[in-house]
């Protein structure tokens, strides 16, 4: 296919693949307050990186299996007599500094650690792009099918069980499906940015909607013109694609809230 | 016909015990509140009872493909999750337009549908929730403090909606609450709960009962007296209501 062969071609499909699963998780990850969650499975993600390398197995491969483990070891201890935010911060940060100690140990692979940290791309091959679209169409179809019981398990867990629903399972679905986005997005963004992809297009999707279903498409349709916008910005100012697409769903916030602000003086 | 019944029913979270020996029963049709002091156990006993607390210990039973309708003690959506009332009634099954209307318009704010549930008043907010749990035609009606945060007729307005809800619906009522004059006016049954129950039959009955006043000190009907609760409270009297004998071992509680 010529159409494939192009780097641009690929790394803006790439992009926006990653944008589209990751916009309407992001939802979730919003409205449960686990933006730091998303965060510490991200981070984890280097120790993933690291395991891959010395083992040579696929880096997809490696980085899903950490952040799953992550997401269990999270579930499993918390409420276990400490915080949430104290748990995560001691993981994510433990898991990245192990990863990064141990990426140091391999010897004979010369790594280019800020291609993991901060995402190629431009470097995005036919393989890479079949598994980020793979990938990110599980995440989307784990969404559809499970939406009702997971916004109903986010409203209120006590009316989840009420309703026949069990809101640890709908918990795993999302922490499987956040593992799915991390280890497809770290290509594309990188392990530090990807959570900006998660939480960004929702939070500037939220003052223009006025159901959970709005504002779902309607941060996948700011995540998609951030990759979109942002790949071709950076094209043109020479600037490191990854975050050049993050200060474009920035940007998006900041107009939204503006937008906001102005049309409600009195409740700012 | 029994509903729901609990026999020897324990629940714990980790080493503490926060109910044991529980059996209760609730008939259809009847209106039953639930009373006891803070830390007693009546939120856990509901939610053992729709399911989301683990026994620790007897049983629990059910009739067959029981309806049941809950209302949560308090409900906090995220303000940034955007829903609509009605949207929020549709969740987890989507319900007709008509259905949920007619279940508004029961629970006395028939003109909400279109509203965000975030610009929601206290006491429209718990109407919605009221709604939600007659979409399903509930045979058991399930109340946790439901009129928290409302004012005093706020909440006496609530609970006669409750009582004729009772009588066009001919669902039962299981309710626990802190204003117990209010509520012990409108129930069949009252249960005094304090990790065990202390006492149970006609409010008049309860009442009066020593335990009860042992729990919520001796004030005349209507005052709120909730004194310092004493654990020690006497179980050695003699007394018969709606045929409960009193046999709890006096130490287990101590």
């Amino acid at each position: 296919m010529d159409f494939l062969d192009s780097f641009l071609v690929r790394a803006t499909l790439a992009g926006l693949g990653v944008a589209l699963a990751a916009a309407p998780l992001g939802c979730f990850v919003v409205w449960r307050r686990m933006a730091y969650f998303g965060e510490a499975t991200a981070h984890a993600s280097i120790l993933g990186i690291a395991l891959a390398l010395a083992f040579s197995t696929s880096i997809f491969g490696g980085v899903l299996v950490v952040a799953l483990l992550m997401g269990w070891i999270v579930s499993t201890l918390s409420g276990r007599g400490y915080a949430m935010d104290t748990l995560l911060g001691v993981m994510a940060h433990s898991a990245l500094a192990v990863g990064l100690v141990a990426v140091s140990f391999l010897q004979g692979v010369r790594i280019d650690l800020m291609a993991y940290l901060f995402g190629d791309i431009l470097a995005v091959s036919r393989l890479d792009l079949a598994v980020i679209w793979g990938g990110a169409a599980l995440v989307m179809l784990m969404l559809w099918w499970r939406w009702s019981a997971l916004l109903t398990a986010t409203l209120s867990p006590d009316l989840a069980f009420a309703a026949g629903i069990e809101p640890r399972r709908e918990q795993m679905v999302l922490t499987i499906a956040l593992a799915l986005v991390v280890a497809v997005a770290i290509k594309v963004v990188g392990v530090l940015l990807i959570a900006a992809l998660l939480i960004i297009p929702a939070a500037a999707a939220r003052p223009f909607a006025q159901t959970p279903e709005r504002m779902a498409l309607l941060a996948a349709a700011i995540g998609g013109f951030s990759a979109l916008a942002g790949l071709r910005a950076a094209y043109i100012f020479d600037t490191p694609t990854g975050p050049t697409i993050v200060c474009v769903a920035a940007a998006c916030f900041v107009l939204g809230s503006l937008f906001t602000l102005l049309r409600s003086p009195s409740s700012g | 016909m029994s509903l729901i019944s609990a026999k020897d029913m324990g629940v714990s979270h980790g080493k503490n015990h926060v109910l044991k020996n529980v059996t209760l029963e609730i008939k259809a049709g009847e209106i039953v509140t639930i009373v006891g002091p803070n830390g007693s156990g009546k939120s856990t006993l509901l939610r053992a009872l729709i399911g989301a607390a683990k026994l620790s210990k007897g049983t629990l039973t059910r009739k067959e493909n029981l309806r049941i309708g809950y209302v949560p003690q308090k409900l906090h959506i995220d303000q940034t999750l955007p829903i609509s009332v009605s949207r929020f009634l549709s969740l987890p099954n989507k319900v007709s337009n008509e259905t949920s209307k007619a279940a508004l318009a029961q629970a006395g704010v028939g003109n909400l549908a279109q509203r965000q549930m975030s610009d929601l008043s206290g006491g429209q907010f718990q109407r919605v929730l009221l709604a939600r749990a007659l979409l399903g035609n509930p045979e058991l009606l399930i109340l946790d403090e439901a009129t928290q945060g409302l004012d005093q007729p706020g909440s006496a307005l609530f609970y006669r909606q409750i009582e004729s809800l009772r009588e066009t619906l001919g669902c039962a009522v299981l309710m626990v609450s802190h204003e117990l004059h209010v509520v012990m006016a409108a129930s069949d049954r009252v249960i005094c709960l304090n990790g065990h129950v202390c006492c149970e039959g006609a409010p008049e009955v309860v009442a009066s009962a020593p335990e009860y006043r042992a729990l919520f000190g001796s004030g005349t009907q209507g005052a709120l007296a909730l004194y310092r609760h004493d654990h020690d409270h006497h179980h050695d009297h003699r007394h018969d209501h709606h045929g409960h004998s009193h046999d709890h071992d006096q130490t287990e509680d101590a």
